[in-house]
């Protein structure tokens, strides 16, 4: 394994972008990063910028507004990349199922390779989650696994 | 000097949630700010005529998971004050101790997002670090940590029980141990106070005039908190607003940190005058005719509006954010200020995104 491809499984960077949901998950992951939780120690760090980032952490049932913007963030993301979707209502629509501007579910709109349960998910969850996307991101960077195309 | 527009958000790292503020600048001076909203919207007023009454608590719920408490507990309020239902005194007691530790996890979540916002991390990772003892308490006495699902029309669900009430106090004493340490640097740090004092500011009248509530409006020095309305058993508690004559973003952050401060004393007097007895009674009507409730988020007031049918089903369910009234706030705020203290700016007036879209 190669410099950069041994580096981009040892310090993932994530980008959190909120679809729509209520915020519970969105603060939750946020708490994973502060001192009880403390995803760094896995060498993440949330960062703003698509461009620079390996995981996706998507929360909320995308809304109709919200469903360009994410199409854009995935397709800025370089690959290789790891989509994980946080929350019931970002798997499923959730408790939101019947509102009307929802679409339903991240995986609408963009693959998605984790889903974490639970609503609000639990940080513990989610750190489960993120470290499930870590192996996947290995074995998309050594070519295991091969992208969808196009969108569902 | 020619002026340049652009989006700050819908995805930005400052903000948890997706706003676009279109931000016009002369050089680095914005001169004009145009919220965009929309990125958040669910539809959930029309969702909650679709659900049966009951089941529209967890929607309402979840409209905002940061004070998911106290939207649950206004529609509970707000059904029985339509049904007749009179609450026991031990549910309404619960109830204050749960809206008043989400005030606190609220608050304390906001201050350390202030923090990040300019760039003082380690008092971002402190502020976190001291709400996890709320959330902890929060979880040992609901059962779950953001969104409790502990409030039912008619009662709670859940008890605080002897053997969980001397541990609640610990961590109370534990958390004003944190509180403590945490206080001087935000009241007196000159990092803190050079990004917000005279940053953001919002005059008495204007304040009032374009209608804005909770922390926003009190900063401004209007004494006014819809817990003086007395739901629950604020009347008994001898609860008292606290109001900051400053008008800046450093008058809305020391309005948040007395409440903290509050909100603590509140949860020991509602613990010390705990009643025994049941948790909620049975309801056995629907809701008909019209009903209206303000209670106090953290962010300000809430209003919600009902009209029922004697069904099962509600006609229409209208909700009335605090930030909704905020949001024109910032228009005044923003314009004439430096492009480095947008963020702060923004993040002074509490916004939820989730609560003002639904």
């Amino acid at each position: 394994m190669g410099f950069l491809k041994r580096a981009r499984v040892k310090s993932p960077w994530i980008l959190h972008y909120c679809t729509g949901g209520c915020n519970g998950c969105d603060i939750e992951i946020l708490a994973c990063l502060t001192p009880l939780y403390d995803v760094e120690r896995f060498g993440m760090l949330n960062i703003g910028n698509p461009k620079h980032a390996d995981i996706l952490l998507i929360t909320g049932p995308v809304n109709w507004k919200n469903r360009d913007v994410l199409k854009r963030l995935y397709d800025q993301t370089p690959d290789p990349k790891v989509v994980v979707a946080v929350g019931v209502c970002a798997a499923t629509g959730g408790v939101f199922h019947n509102c009307v501007n929802t679409l339903g579910g991240v995986d609408k709109v963009i693959p998605v390779d984790v889903y974490v349960r639970g609503c609000a998910a639990r940080p513990e969850a989610i750190i489960d989650g993120v470290v499930l996307a870590l192996q996947k991101l290995e074995q998309k960077n050594s070519g295991g696994v091969a992208y969808a195309t196009g969108t569902r | 000097m020619a002026r340049v527009t652009f989006p700050f958000g819908p995805q930005h790292p400052v903000l948890p949630e997706a706003i676009q503020l279109q931000l016009t600048c002369e050089d680095e001076r914005v001169v004009e700010v145009l919220p965009v909203i929309g990125y958040m919207h669910r539809g959930i007023e029309k969702a909650a005529e679709a659900n049966l009454f009951p089941n529209n608590i967890f929607l309402c719920e979840r409209i905002c998971g940061i004070c998911s408490f106290i939207h649950a507990l206004c529609y509970c309020e707000l059904m029985e004050g339509m049904m007749d239902v009179e609450v026991p005194p031990r549910a309404k007691h619960l109830r204050v101790v749960w809206s008043e530790l989400s005030r606190i996890h609220s608050h304390m979540l906001w201050l350390g997002l202030l923090a990040d916002s300019f760039g003082f991390e380690s008092l971002f990772m402190q502020c976190w670090r001291a709400r996890e003892i709320i959330l902890d308490t929060l979880e040992m006495t609901t059962g779950q940590r953001v969104i409790q699902s502990s409030c039912v029309i008619g009662g709670v669900r859940r008890d605080i029980n002897e053997d969980q009430e001397p541990d609640v106090r610990r961590k109370m004493d534990a958390f004003r141990k944190e509180i403590n340490a945490i206080y001087p640097v935000f009241a007196k740090d000159y990092t803190v106070k050079s990004r917000t004092v005279g940053k953001g500011i919002l005059p008495k009248e204007q304040a009032w005039s374009l209608g804005t509530v909770g922390p926003t409006l009190r900063g401004s020095g209007w004494d006014y908190d819809a817990r003086t309305l007395g739901y629950a058993v604020y009347d008994d508690l001898g609860f008292e607003p606290i109001v900051e004559d400053g008008c800046d973003s450093y008058a809305r952050m020391m309005v948040r940190l007395h409440e903290v401060v509050q909100s603590l004393e509140l949860v020991i007097q509602a613990l010390d005058r705990m009643p025994k007895g049941d948790l909620a009674v049975t309801v056995k009507t629907f809701p008909e005719g019209e009903g209206l409730i303000r209670v106090e988020q953290p962010r300000g007031e809430l209003v919600e509006y009902a009209r029922g049918n004697g069904t099962a089903y509600l006609e229409r369910l209208k909700i009335r954010t605090p930030t909704f009234s905020n949001i024109p706030a910032l228009l005044v705020m923003l314009p004439g200020c430096e492009l480095a203290d947008v963020p702060v700016i923004t993040m002074s007036i509490d916004p939820c995104i989730a609560c003002t879209e639904r």
